[in-house]
């Protein structure tokens, strides 16, 4: 390429994304004076312009249905208008296909703190038993750590992050360094009754939301409106709590609106720069660096490697495995909705918390798997209370209650009665869902872009159709009555679509060597030692346990490795 | 002060390019701007209905979300306004309006040689009704198949328009989106929903 530019300078260390991963690298590694660049394909957040945390819908003239209506034509933004979201699962020029057959939906931001400024904060361990999934049944593979080996970094993590929990010491549900939980909510009290009486344990969820103080941060103030975005911080977002105090180090440097193309390698097979495109130009540009990190996403980070072929690497860099874009996992999701008698008029008070559900449910079968008939567990999230109305919030009742005084009565009756419960399940992976590159299609950028290939097999269809079976349980037991399912594929299978849990990992799987895996348990590519893959792509199963917090983790452990292997002059 | 202002003013004063977190004080400061920055009253002029078509809708809006004795109607929460602006920015929707109106108008036209508008309250609420019913049933009758497509989009976008109002807000009794140094919840509400449900005595 000889028309692009270089910049001159040579990092310590040049990451690719701004989420989980790329943030806790950039904050670990600039605070031990490690000079990193940062290069994210999206802009610079801005979070006291960009947040509409606290407005109400009637300061807009649409309400929050957006100009023209668009929330109702299922346009504008997939979380709705005051959603601090940058990004879809469509991008506009930038395409991903999908092999025959396959449904799949690709989440992608395009910002700094990446999905990490509006994602769930549920923030949960893996279990000791979840890293040797092979040694306990037979199914999938062992990761190469153990949680002895990843559990320094979960207290470290946490501890920094702040995670709101309580320790309960419970085998599924491993206990962390926590800050007070917020108290149940009257429709959770219901509902942590009606679990335990069914067997199911009910205990304070774990969000990284601050209840105290930390940092600099102030603790939440409870609005509830983390998915706006939260302009004091006290959630967890990789842009407010990890770069932008990594800024002020001096040692950061900020690369915004650089869609990275492909990792080059030196004469000896080092990873020695990245070429990017820069958006505002349209012009290939090379930024060089000691190591190279990749922290774009599972499936953009597969992509990059993919695309990044050489004579070295004729089938993509550090693929001699050929494991790069396999193994894709999503998480089972399936949600069920009920509608509660016992809340009809409730005195009403603010429902809003610290966002999201202060309760759930840990894996409850663990040990019990054969009986149940399926191999692996899921976690319950939990929904209901006051929420603010906002466009939509109350179609389901025109459609029972009609219009007039009586429609007026039954919103009151029943405003704040519903609550709704989401499984959160664990996949085997299998052979027949991977990422691999379209060789046809190229998006404005001038990439090659993914082609997705998902099956569901019988393990997660039948874990599905048990929680269908337990939430409608759940809402019996409390006097209520199931009032859908959420979440189809199609009409006959109750399970998600494959991508729509926005939890896809596995697509550079980390193991013991080169045969078997991408990575080592360092997240370090066997075949190139200064390459370092720091998102969800190094996993090697995906429990029931939202990623984000393990790849907080595992990026952590990859930092200080990485720190001591550049001291030692190994990279 | 404007919240966007008062943002402004924030985030100005914060130290060099580097975002930082504002404080309590400053959110709570924030919070009671957007309380204070209501719309200021004042004669819509609708964007895209004409006359006739704006004052049906009105009529339609007053007999979706009437007014009764906790709170106004979806015309006092501004739904005809929200309807047209709507409209005037989209085609789509602006075709779904002036087509239905017009349907609806040449069905009242046809039973009762009146526009909707100038019919007997009870005529309007005789079509309503028939309309309601005939959404909720599997087979609508084809007299009226025709038009429930915009008595769906006029019943919900009317509704919203009514609680995500500051009318419709307090009707329902909404007592969040504030700023709180802590989280508590009223014993009486557990207590109320134990007492209520299958697990009181458990």
């Amino acid at each position: 390429m000889p028309q692009s530019q270089r910049d001159a300078e040579v990092f310590d260390v040049v990451v690719i994304g701004s989420g989980a991963g790329g943030g806790t690298v950039a904050h670990v590694l600039t605070r031990m004076g490690i000079r990193v660049a940062l290069l994210e394909a999206g802009p610079m957040l801005h979070p006291a312009q960009d947040f509409l945390e606290h407005k109400w819908p009637y300061e807009y003239g649409h309400r929050g249905a957006g100009d023209g209506g668009a929330s109702y034509f299922g346009r504008g933004k997939p979380f709705g208008f005051f959603s601090t979201t940058s990004g879809g699962w469509e991008l506009e020029g930038e395409p991903y296909t999908l092999g025959e057959g396959t449904k799949f939906r690709w989440f992608r931001s395009r910002i700094i703190g990446g999905r990490t400024n509006h994602y769930g904060r549920m923030s949960f361990r893996f279990s000791d038993y979840d890293f040797q999934p092979h040694s306990r049944d037979g199914l999938g593979t062992d990761w190469p750590i153990t949680y002895e080996d990843i559990a320094p970094y979960y207290d470290k993590a946490e501890a920094f992050i702040g995670i709101a929990g309580s320790r309960e010491g419970i085998r599924s549900a491993p206990d962390g360094v926590f800050l007070p939980p917020p108290p149940p909510k009257a429709h959770e009290v219901l509902i942590k009754k009606a679990s335990e009486k069914l067997g199911i344990p009910c205990i304070p969820n774990r969000r990284a939301v601050i209840t105290k103080n930390l940092n600099g941060r102030p603790a939440c103030h409870y609005c509830g409106q983390c998915e706006r975005g939260c302009i004091t911080a006290s959630n967890y977002s990789s842009s407010q709590v990890q770069i932008f105090p990594a800024l002020k180090t001096g040692k950061l440097k900020i690369f915004e609106l650089a869609m990275a193309r492909e990792v080059l390698l030196d004469e000896t097979g080092k990873a020695s720069a990245v070429s990017y495109i820069d958006k505002r130009t349209r012009r290939e540009k090379r930024i060089r660096g000691r190591v190279i990190v990749l922290a774009a996403s599972a499936c953009e980070s597969a992509r990059l490697l993919l695309n990044s072929r050489s004579s070295r690497f004729p089938d993509g860099l550090a693929n001699s495995s050929g494991l790069v874009g396999r193994y894709l996992m999503d998480t089972v999701g399936l949600a069920l909705g009920g509608y509660v008698p016992a809340l009809e008029g409730m005195p009403r008070y603010d429902t809003d918390g610290y966002g999201g559900a202060h309760l759930y449910m840990p894996w409850f079968g663990l040990g019990k798997e054969r009986e149940l008939g399926f191999p692996r567990g899921y976690h319950i999230e939990i929904g209901g209370g006051y929420d603010m109305p906002s466009v939509g919030s109350f179609h389901g009742m025109i459609r029972r209650h009609g219009y007039g005084k009586k429609l007026k009565e039954s919103i009151r009756r029943e405003y704040g009665a519903f609550v709704a419960f989401a499984g959160r399940g664990e996949m085997i992976p299998n052979h027949l869902s991977y990422c691999e590159i379209d060789p046809k299609v190229v998006d404005k950028w001038g990439i090659p872009v993914l082609r997705f290939h998902f099956r569901w097999s019988d393990y997660e269809l039948k874990q599905a159709r048990h929680m269908q079976q337990t939430f409608a349980a759940i809402i019996e037991t409390m006097g209520g009555r199931v009032t859908g399912t959420f979440a189809r594929a199609d009409d006959s299978v109750p399970i998600s679509v494959p991508g729509e849990i926005i939890h896809e990992v596995g697509t550079a799987r980390m193991g013991t060597s080169a045969k078997n895996s991408v990575l080592n348990g360092y997240c370090q590519a066997h075949d190139v030692k200064n390459l370092f893959v720091v998102d969800g792509a190094s996993f090697v199963s995906n429990p029931d346990k939202n990623p984000t917090l393990t790849i907080n983790a595992l990026a952590w452990r990859a930092s200080d490795y990485m720190a001591e292997e550049m001291r030692k002059g190994n990279l | 002060m404007t919240r966007r202002h008062l943002l402004e003013t924030i985030a100005a004063g914060l130290t060099g390019a580097v975002e930082a977190p504002i404080s309590l004080e400053a959110a709570q400061h924030v919070h009671n701007a957007a309380e204070q920055e209501k719309r200021a009253s004042g004669r819509y002029t609708p964007k895209f209905l004409n006359e006739h078509e704006y004052r049906t809708v009105q009529r339609l809006a007053e007999l979706i979300v009437p007014a009764d004795d906790v709170s106004g109607s979806a015309v006092d929460a501004g739904a005809p306004e929200f309807i047209d602006l709507l409209c005037s920015g989209s085609q789509e929707l602006g075709d779904i309006y002036s087509g239905g109106l017009l349907w609806l108008d040449s069905l009242m036209l046809r039973r009762y040689a009146n526009t909707f508008l100038d019919a007997t309250p009870k005529q309007q609420t005789g079509i309503m009704d028939e309309l309601g019913a005939a959404a909720r049933s599997k087979d609508a009758p084809g007299e009226l198949a025709p038009g429930l497509r915009f008595f769906d989009w006029v019943l919900k976008m009317t509704v919203d328009a009514f609680y995500t109002s500051p009318i419709g807000i307090k009707d329902i009794g909404f007592q969040g989106n504030g700023v709180k140094s802590e989280y508590i919840v009223p014993a009486e509400a557990i207590e109320y929903a134990l007492k209520r449900s299958p697990l009181w005595k458990s």
